[in-house]
């Protein structure tokens, strides 16, 4: 090995080390194939960083107090000492944009630039949901049309209305996601933007669906034959947007930003622990390779050990700490492990993975964080190992049954239960309730009837009703929920409350 | 290619904006827990924020979620003990769903924890003036910066054009010059005297052609000297004021109020109201300013802040006990040659028939003389009695430093201050 200097000994950052670090980083990673956007690292102070934070990753946003409730909040917690300000943020856009924060020595900035401009920055770039569903090259311009607009609806209709109407929007923002098909790109130029304004002015002109005039002979007949949507409708605020007879277009708009903006997380919120664990995976490969090199000192390797093994950190589930699993750990322990697969199988691994064990090991981690989302990538590659070094068990909470039951262990028996169970969990399908419009009274009272079907029997949480007043906000007229369980009606909800007669 | 940006002195308020949407959702439950603060602080403790809590289920923003019950499966880290079919009893206590044992309770449980903050300083007296109705200037005066004078601190080498100093950059661009033309001035020198000795020399050794050279550079030495400006943009000097805050002096505030059984508690939170308010302006205008708190009821007393608001007394009233303390107090600790000296009266009206008399006697030759502004405020919704009639007596008398008022709400209490505000901008 040559005797190579390292890059720094100090602790301090400077503008030309960062750059330098960068350099390294990056032609390291070039050499193992990871494939990015361009990179655009800002540093920012710790204010900055909690403004950051409390906009939920977005450099730009509207105004509204549910980011000044999180900004509060997080201003608190950092001035007690209780969290350490995350040390990054990246944004999915192109150039991927990274925060460093000032008050960070040379070694966390390189740790940052490791995982975000390069670790998250190819995931945002490779994997198939980011690729399909989002486009990063617009996003920013999105996003600056967005908060425009909403500014521009607050002098126009007053903070109080587009308040109410963003709050109602934020209720149903996971419910405004198309799951299947994609969605058209995000416009970024306005005039195109303008232009389908219009054209769903015209639409709305036309559209047949409020005629109030009343048809002159054989009506009865026809009416009880109209259904309406004609198939269910899962993307609910895509259907107000569409349909709801009383909102004003500055209305449907907003709705319409808000659906936007939920469908750009949506393929962040199924792929935490592949796009964590494949960031963490690359920051400890790429600064472990530079020092095997001689870039780095070892007193850089210790800091950047210590906190590298509090991010894996995951606390038992007995223990005060335990908040879940901790995505961190579970998809850093899922890549290392998928490595040494490839790199020294095992007879296990031969039984379980027969096609990777043994094979390329970067073209195998890069197939595997191209073409799967969590749910499937733990059903995919959780090993055996992975489970048995993390202890993972199951458990049954089944409220026919008297007792929790213990349902798998990670042993040869659980190994399948516990994968299939933990995927389970990651499916976005399962945690959120399965809620479609089903019919709208289009000549009556013009109610909309939503439908929620149970998944293994479990009911609505306590919030529902606060929903369905939102919902009633924005749909105008009565709304009814009916919770079902494979077809049999058990709960019903209505808003307004019904009145005893 | 990475770029790097510093953004560090971006504007680092983006959040401002939602958090004073924040605030103004909740308007509400932070008026009321202001409210609670100022019932609960010392009247002289007006310097800081106030941490602010509110439940959490009035501020979470519900999302359609599944509830408990069914059938439902979780993964879980770090067993130390389970194998398969081991069953758990559900924990205690409705956590029926998540039964994870005790590690999740905290988290997934009701967590009924408030929700809490902090406003500042400036947001707490914002909210605290919003009941009295206060005009935007005497807030500012309020709570606001202080006064400030300006003087002299050497120079600087910023500054307006009104503040240059002459002498100092006239010296300083001749030491500029000199510093600069120096190397010249020397080569300049030596020319001089070759030059001199030339032309001395006889006629007819003349070496004219050296002199005509020597002539030569000699202009251009010169020329290059005169190009050092004889004054630079740095030269200038400017002379550098620095601003310090000037409170007056000492001020004193006597707070009397009166705790005989007639004053309900609702009437001495208005009192306080008062009293704050006065002490700010107080604190604002004067150095140091302290406070006597001097209740009374048949006989008076000086008692501490604590007692002074809380403790209930009662009784009749004497109203001229308390006027007879403070002029001893008066006499005693606070001469008027170093004090200023406030007072501040609340009282429901009660007075014994007969006493109202002497408390005007007393104001109008022993005590009003020597005092900055009495206020007067008479917190009832009733018909007045003999002490009002009295009082008006008094403030025919001393219209500058006699104010009274009658208060039934709290924003009442301003037009008492008008005057005292009025009088300190004249």
């Amino acid at each position: 090995m040559t005797a190579q200097q390292p890059i720094s000994t100090s602790s301090e950052w400077t503008f030309e080390l960062v750059e330098e670090y960068d350099r390294e980083i990056s032609a390291l990673a070039k050499e193992f194939g990871l494939d990015t956007y361009p990179n655009q690292i800002e540093i920012i102070s710790s204010e900055q960083m909690m403004d950051a934070y409390s906009s939920v990753g977005m450099p730009i946003g509207y105004s509204h107090w549910s980011y000044g409730k999180q900004f509060l909040n997080t201003e608190r917690s950092y001035r007690r000492g209780h969290m350490g300000l995350a040390y990054e943020i990246v944004i999915n856009s192109s150039p991927c944009i990274a925060y460093l924060m000032e008050e960070n020595t040379m070694t966390m900035q390189a740790l940052v630039i490791a995982h975000a401009c390069y670790g998250h920055n190819s995931f945002f770039k490779g994997n198939y949901l980011f690729r399909a569903w989002t486009d990063a090259e617009s996003i920013i311009d999105y996003l600056v049309f967005a908060k425009n607009y909403v500014a521009k609806c607050e002098e126009r209709y007053g903070i109080d209305a587009v308040e109410q109407l963003i709050d109602s929007c934020h209720a149903l923002m996971n419910y405004g996601v198309d799951r299947y098909q994609r969605p058209y790109p995000i416009s970024n130029a306005e005039e195109e933007f303008r232009q389908k304004e219009r054209e769903e002015y015209l639409q709305r002109q036309i559209n047949d669906l409020w005629r109030t005039i009343p048809k002159s002979e054989g009506g009865e007949i026809e009416e009880e034959a109209i259904q309406f949507p004609p198939e269910p409708q899962e993307n609910l605020l895509y259907f107000f947007e569409k349909n709801a007879p009383l909102l004003e277009p500055w209305q449907r708009e907003i709705l319409r930003i808000v659906r936007k903006i939920a469908q750009y997380f949506y393929p962040q919120r199924q792929t935490q622990v592949m796009n964590e664990g494949w960031a963490t995976f690359w920051h400890y490969t790429l600064l472990n390779t530079l020092f095997e090199r001689g870039k780095l000192s070892e007193g850089f390797m210790l800091e950047f050990l210590k906190s590298h093994t509090s991010v894996v950190y995951q606390p038992p589930y007995n223990s005060q700490y335990f908040s879940g699993i901790n995505p961190y750990t579970l998809g850093f322990s899922m890549f290392c492990d998928i490595k040494r697969i490839c790199q020294e199988p095992t007879a296990e691994d031969r039984e379980w993975f027969p096609d990777i064990a043994g094979s390329d090991w970067i073209k195998t981690l890069d197939f595997a964080m191209r073409n799967f989302k969590d749910e499937s990538f733990i059903l995919q590659y959780l090993s055996p190992k992975v489970m048995r070094d993390l202890k993972l068990f199951s458990i049954v909470d089944d409220n026919l049954e008297d007792d929790i039951i213990v349902g798998a262990i990670h042993n040869k028996e659980g190994y399948q239960a516990i994968r299939e169970s933990l995927a389970g969990q990651y499916n976005l399908g399962n945690r959120e309730p399965n809620i479609q419009v089903t019919k709208v009274n289009i000549r009556g009272d013009r109610s909309i009837t939503l439908e929620h079907a149970r998944h293994n029997r479990v009911p609505l949480g306590e919030s529902t009703q606060e929903v369905l007043k939102h919902i009633h906000r924005i749909w105008g007229f009565d709304v009814h929920l009916h919770s079902t369980d494979n077809g049999i009606l058990c709960e019903s909800f209505q808003c307004p409350a019904p009145v005893d007669d | 290619m990475s770029y790097i940006i510093d953004r560090r002195l971006n504007a680092k308020n983006k959040s401002t904006v939602n958090r004073q949407r924040f605030l103004r959702r909740y308007r509400q439950h932070i008026k009321k827990a202001v409210s609670e603060a100022v019932t609960r602080r010392s009247i002289t403790d007006m310097q800081t924020g106030e941490q602010i809590s509110i439940p959490t289920k009035d501020i979470s923003e519900p999302v359609f979620h599944h509830g408990q019950g069914g059938y439902q499966e979780r993964v879980l880290p770090g067993n130390d003990q389970f194998s398969q079919g081991d069953h758990i009893p559900r924990p205690e206590g409705g956590g029926e769903g998540n039964g994870s044992g005790e590690g999740n309770a905290s988290n997934q449980g009701e967590g009924m924890d408030d929700f809490v903050f902090q406003i500042t300083q400036e947001e707490f007296l914002d909210f605290m003036f919003e009941d009295l109705e206060l005009p935007n200037l005497v807030k500012r005066q309020l709570a606001g910066a202080e006064e400030f004078k300006t003087r002299r601190a050497g120079v600087s080498n910023q500054g307006s054009p009104g503040q240059i100093n002459i002498v100092r950059s006239l010296r300083s661009a001749n030491a500029r010059r000199i510093a600069l033309t120096g190397s010249k001035r020397k080569k300049l020198k030596v020319l001089e005297e070759e030059l001199e000795k030339l032309e001395a020399a006889d006629p007819v050794v003349k070496d004219n052609k050296r002199i005509e050279s020597l002539l030569q550079e000699i202009a251009a030495l010169k020329g290059r000297i005169q190009k050092v400006p004889w004054l630079d943009d740095f030269d200038i000097k400017y002379n550098l004021q620095v601003k310090y805050p000037v409170p007056s002096s000492k001020a004193v505030m006597f707070c009397v109020m009166d705790v005989s059984g007639s004053m309900s508690q609702a009437t001495k939170d208005m009192a306080k109201r008062f009293f704050i308010l006065l002490y700010l302006f107080l604190q604002k205008n004067y150095e140091r300013t302290e406070v006597v708190f001097i209740r009374h009821h048949t006989s008076a007393k000086e008692v501490e802040e604590e007692e002074f608001f809380y403790s209930r007394e009662t009784g009749g009233t004497i109203v001229s006990s308390a006027l007879y303390l403070m002029k001893e107090i008066l006499e005693d600790r606070y001469p008027t040659s170093e004090w200023n000296i406030y007072g501040a009266q609340a009282s429901d009206g009660d007075n014994w028939n007969d006493d109202s008399t002497t408390c005007s006697k007393l104001l109008t030759q022993e005590i009003l003389p020597k005092l900055q502004y009495y206020s007067y405020i008479e917190i009832t919704p009733r018909q007045h009695q003999a002490l009002w009639e009295e009082y008006e007596s008094v403030a025919d008398e001393f219209p500058d430093q006699f104010a009274m008022q009658q208060i039934v709400d709290p924003s009442d209490i301003y037009p008492v201050f008008r005057e005292l505000f009025q009088k300190k901008s004249a």
